[in-house]
Order: structure tokens, then C-alpha cells, then sequence
């Protein structure tokens, strides 16, 4: 398991301050903080200026992966037994289209699945010491790691911008 | 939604899995012993043989292929209202998609047990797999039912796929609210789900490719459902609208199981804040788009048979409008094309009673559509020396009763395991509404 880093957290009761913190926290040239949000919210994403997610890149490998191998399956095996059958070629095209189509989609959602988990490094079975049971409810929290030094100007800080409680985690 | 908060959604939703009451017990009790009997039915006909249901020549298709395709067609709509009304961002899915997914789950878990038990030796039903056997024979990759072996298997493990990624932040959210065993439980379900900023990124991003894989899916498995018939030479099945016929029909069928599912689950769980009057209503107006599409392709396919000039056709839609299933025939229009025109006028759309009894309508209707083509084909084809009659047998009405307890069974146990609303979507939808300032 990774060693848990201390920080400060602030947890607020509404979005608005929230992202006005993030804001500020950008503008200060922090780089290293992580917002929690029982919704997914655009805005912390815009503010983040995070690259975009890389899931795409497992979608589309994983599609054109499935749609060879739906065409190498059927083809390969057709020539296998190479037997013809109702009259037509033993590379029946057409016909291996649908499989080739279904076996696209297949594993192009499998890919995207796996792309989920990869990037997100789920699953796990222990939440981050911070994590705090409001955040899937009604509450946003945001994380600053920072040293036990620093803290108390973390914490007058976020308070000042409206966060509802602060607290030090130790890690 | 905008008198609602964050934490009475929270609140609300994850009540609905509270411990049921006796009733539901009893309920669940009923439907076991309904899955029960059409298991013991299904075990007698495979200890005796194939023989004891009605199926012989010429209808070797007939109830067990007609619940497959209801089943699989029930499930299209699930998909068509978790995914194609996402891509499209309709509001009004957010109240009613998880049920929905859920239904398009436990549709194909019961719609893949009948080509099961179809067979005659439902045990070498991995003969389908394309594995290396010792005879080196590979399936028929030029045969509709290969195809419908992957389509169908897709669809599930692709909505499976989907519908748990959905649940991912809502089991979350339940499981900060449970305590003891339900809280390690529901934390292994979660995954660490917590949140932060980056999980949020990569997940919807997931999702909406999820969206889009499955979308196609809506359009295509049905497709492939509807060649199994279309690619043969029988008059009533040989037929090119066959596609679109069957995909319309699906979420025609499907639509009304929502509804059928929805109505009681809404009072039940008393969601009315939730899944309102005008979600109903808009499913009631999507209802009356399909069914018209269905009584289109219903005139189409008579209209094809007049004019192709080819006696069988004409034959076949002859026999399958006034011979031995006629009366089938006439309720399937009736309850398909008839009846959810009444969904023009407000008063039947704002209606539960309507709504549910127009919804059973379309559902029975759709069964008796499938049925209608499958046996009325196959009983009058070519040669009037091949003629034959189908009659359903006990093992096989048991065997279809049991399919519904099935899936009922499968829903009533979903219910109370997992938020039936999704928590998450709600809540976002609140956020959006208070922005926008809208009631």
C-alpha cells in the first residue's frame, strides 16, 4: 500500500467556494491538490487543466483490436476446415462482417473498461485517509498535501475561503 | 427536482433498500416457486425429451424461440434510454435509466436460457463456441445463429459492463451510509471508489464511451435477432424489413416493460419525487413513436406480399391474418397498434391505471407478434403436404411462466440490493436545474 502523505483538508458545503478555492490555489501556482465531489463537476476540470483522459486511447485500441480479431477468427477458420458450404466462397465476407462487427464493440468496451481501471488504479480496498463519508453525499472536500510547517497557513487559508471545517491529517 | 437536496436524495434513495417487509418476502417466495416449477418442467423435458413439448414438424421453432426473442427485444429499450438518451442528454432519463439497465440485464439473463433449453441436449450447447475440438470443426461463421451467439453474448457482457460502471459512485455512496457487514460488502463493491477529481475524469469519460459502445448495440442485436428468420427462404420471414421491423418492435415491447416494471416500483418505494408523472409520460409518447412504426411494418409486410406477386408470400399473410392463429393475429394488432394511439390524448398518458394497462397490452401484443410469425410461418410454408399445426404443451407454458418469474425474481432481488435511482445522476441533474433556475 502507498504511504499516506500528510495534508490538510478542507471540506465545504457548497461548490461555489470551492472552486474559487481551486482558482486560487492554480493562481498560486499549487499544482499538487485533489478535489472531492459526490457529482462529477466540468468546472474542477476546466480549473485543473488536466490532460484529456487517455480511456479513449484503450476505446479505440480496443475496438480495432476486436474487429481483427472477429475477422481473423472467421476467416482463419474457414480456411481451416475449408469446406464449402450453401454454394459460397469460403471467405464469405459479408457474413463475417456481423461477427466482426459485434467483437469491435465487445472488446472496445472491454478496453474501455480496462482504460477505466488502469488510469483511476481501481480497484482498491482502502480509501485515502482523508476520504471522509460526507464527500458522497453533499460535501466537497479538497486535499493539500503539505508539511505539518505549513499547515496552519493551509488551514487559515482555506477558512478564509469558506470552507466549512479544515483539518490536518498526519498521513 | 429542485425542492430536493443533495443529502435528501442521498436519504431517500438509499431507503429504498432497507429491510423489506413481508410482502416482499411473500412476493419473492411466489416467484421461487414459480422459477421452481418451470425449472422442474425444464428438467422433465430433458430427462423424457424434446418430444414432450409441442415442437415437431414442421414447427421446430415455436414458445421457447418466441421468449427468446421477447426477451432479447424487452432489453433493447433499457439500452436505448441508458445510452442512445445519454449521448442524446434527455433530461428526463436520469429518473428512469438504472431500472431501466437493470431490466436489459435480467432481460438477457432470461432471454439466453431459451436457445437453452430449445435444444435437445442443452448440455452440448458449447458446440456454438468457436474452440478447438477434436473433430478440427469450427461453427458456421455464415450462419444468423452464430451471429446471434455473439450478438446476444455482447450485448450482455457490454451491458453488464455498463450498468455496473453506473453503479460504481452510487455504491459508493451507500456504502458510507452502511454499517457492518453491508459496509464491507458494499466497500468491496465500490472498488475505493472516492471521488476525487481524477477518478471523476477518467470515469466519465468511460462512460460516455461506454454510451457510445453500446448504442450501436441497440440497433444491431435485434437486427441479428430478426436475420435468424429474415436470411431463411420461409414466406413471412424471407423479407428485407425484417431489421428494422424487429428493432422497433424490441423497444416498442421494451418501452412497455419499463412502464410495467416502473408503476408499481414508484408506489412501492414511494419514489414519486422521483420517477414523476412526466417521466411516465414521456415513455407513454416514445411508445406511441414505436408503435407506429410497428403498425407501419405490420401494413409494409402485407403490402410487400401483395406486390411481390409471389403466391407463397401471399399465402403465408393470408393464413397468418385469417387461418389457424387469426385470433392471435387480430389481438397483436389490436394490443400493438391500436391501443397505444390512446396515448394521444393526455388523459390516458397522465393515467397510472392507463399507462399500465395500456403498457400489459403492448407487452402481451408483442409476445403474440413473435409467436404469430414464428409458428404461422412455419406451419403453412411451401407444400401443402408439409402443413402442420402447433399447439403449446404444459411443460412449455410452465417452462414460459417460469421465464418471467425469472426475470421478475431477478428485478424484485435487485431492488433492494442496489439504489434502483442512481443517486449521483440525480444529483447532478438538481445542480444543473438550480443553475439554469428553472422549477
Amino acid at each position: 500500500m502507498r504511504k499516506a502523505e500528510p495534508g490538510v483538508l478542507g471540506i465545504f458545503a457548497r461548490l461555489e467556494p470551492l472552486l474559487e478555492a481551486c482558482k486560487r490555489l492554480r493562481r498560486e501556482g499549487v499544482q499538487k491538490f485533489q478535489v472531492i465531489t459526490p457529482i462529477p463537476v466540468e468546472e474542477v476540470q476546466e480549473i485543473l487543466e488536466k490532460p484529456r483522459s487517455s480511456v479513449r486511447l484503450f476505446a479505440l485500441i480496443g475496438g480495432m483490436l476486436g474487429m481483427a480479431s472477429g475477422f481473423a477468427l472467421t476467416i482463419w477458420t474457414s480456411l481451416d476446415i475449408g469446406l464449402i458450404s450453401g454454394g459460397k466462397p469460403i471467405i464469405s465476407l459479408p457474413a463475417y462482417v456481423v461477427i466482426a462487427f459485434e467483437m469491435t464493440i465487445l472488446f472496445g468496451a472491454l478496453g474501455t473498461v480496462l482504460g477505466l481501471f488502469w488510469n483511476i488504479r481501481l480497484p482498491r480496498f482502502t480509501l485515502d485517509p482523508f476520504y471522509d463519508p460526507k464527500f458522497s453525499e453533499d460535501h466537497f472536500g479538497l486535499w493539500i498535501p503539505c508539511g505539518a510547517l505549513d499547515a496552519p497557513r493551509v488551514e487559515a487559508s482555506l477558512r478564509s475561503l469558506g470552507a466549512e471545517e479544515v483539518r490536518f491529517e498526519k498521513g | 427536482m429542485t425542492q430536493l437536496t443533495y443529502s435528501r436524495v442521498n436519504r431517500d434513495l438509499i431507503k429504498t433498500m432497507e429491510p423489506p417487509k413481508k410482502n416482499y418476502y411473500l412476493t419473492l417466495a411466489g416467484l421461487v416457486v414459480v422459477v421452481g416449477t418451470g425449472l422442474a418442467a425444464w428438467l422433465y423435458q430433458i430427462s423424457v425429451g424434446l418430444g414432450v413439448s409441442g415442437l415437431n414438424h414442421p414447427v421446430g421453432w415455436a414458445v421457447y424461440i418466441t421468449n427468446f426473442v421477447f426477451w432479447v427485444g424487452i432489453a433493447h429499450s433499457g439500452t436505448l434510454i441508458s445510452a442512445i438518451l445519454f449521448l442524446l442528454r434527455c433530461k428526463w432519463r436520469t429518473s428512469v435509466y438504472r431500472a431501466a439497465e437493470a431490466m436489459t440485464v435480467f432481460a438477457l439473463m432470461t432471454a439466453g436460457l431459451f436457445p437453452l433449453i430449445h435444444l435437445g441436449r442443452p448440455w452440448l450447447f458449447y458446440w456454438l463456441l468457436p474452440y478447438p475440438d477434436r473433430g478440427l470443426l469450427w461453427p458456421n461463421f455464415r450462419s444468423p445463429l452464430m451471429w446471434d451467439v455473439f450478438a446476444v453474448s455482447t450485448y450482455l457482457t457490454v451491458s453488464v459492463m455498463f450498468f455496473i460502471t453506473g453503479l460504481v459512485p452510487d455504491v459508493a455512496a451507500v456504502r458510507d451510509k452502511a454499517t457492518g457487514l453491508r459496509k464491507k460488502i458494499y466497500s468491496l463493491l465500490a472498488q475505493g471508489w472516492q471521488g476525487t477529481d481524477n477518478q471523476w475524469r477518467h470515469y466519465s469519460s468511460a462512460y460516455l464511451f461506454l454510451a457510445a459502445f453500446a448504442t450501436p448495440l441497440v440497433i444491431s442485436v435485434h437486427s441479428v435477432v430478426s436475420w435468424d428468420f429474415a436470411m431463411s427462404i420461409v414466406p413471412g420471414w424471407h423479407s428485407t424489413i425484417f431489421a428494422p421491423y424487429f428493432v422497433a418492435g424490441a423497444i416498442h415491447s421494451g418501452l412497455a416493460m419499463v412502464l410495467t416494471i416502473m408503476i408499481p416500483l414508484r408506489k412501492l418505494m414511494k419514489l414519486e419525487d422521483y420517477v414523476t408523472g412526466k417521466h411516465l409520460e414521456n415513455l407513454a409518447k416514445l411508445i406511441i413513436v414505436t408503435g407506429l412504426i410497428v403498425g407501419y411494418s405490420y401494413i409494409a409486410e402485407f403490402f410487400v406480399a401483395w406486390y411481390s406477386q409471389v403466391p407463397y408470400e401471399q399465402a403465408a399473410f393470408q393464413y397468418r391474418a385469417f387461418g389457424d392463429y387469426k385470433v392471435l393475429f387480430w389481438f397483436m394488432v389490436l394490443f400493438n397498434t391500436i391501443a397505444p394511439l390512446f396515448f394521444f390524448a393526455k388523459k390516458f398518458r397522465t393515467s397510472t391505471f392507463w399507462l399500465l394497462a395500456i403498457a400489459i397490452m403492448v407487452n402481451i401484443g408483442m409476445w403474440l407478434e413473435r409467436f404469430v410469425i414464428i409458428v404461422g410461418s412455419l406451419a403453412h410454408e411451401f407444400m401443402p403436404f408439409t402443413w402442420g399445426l402447433y399447439r403449446i404443451r404444459l411443460p412449455e407454458v410452465l417452462i414460459t411462466i417460469g421465464g418471467f418469474g425469472w426475470f421478475f425474481l431477478l428485478f424484485l432481488i435487485f431492488v433492494k440490493i442496489l439504489p434502483v435511482v442512481s443517486i449521483t445522476e440525480i444529483k447532478e441533474e438538481i445542480r444543473h436545474e438550480v443553475e439554469e433556475g428553472k422549477p
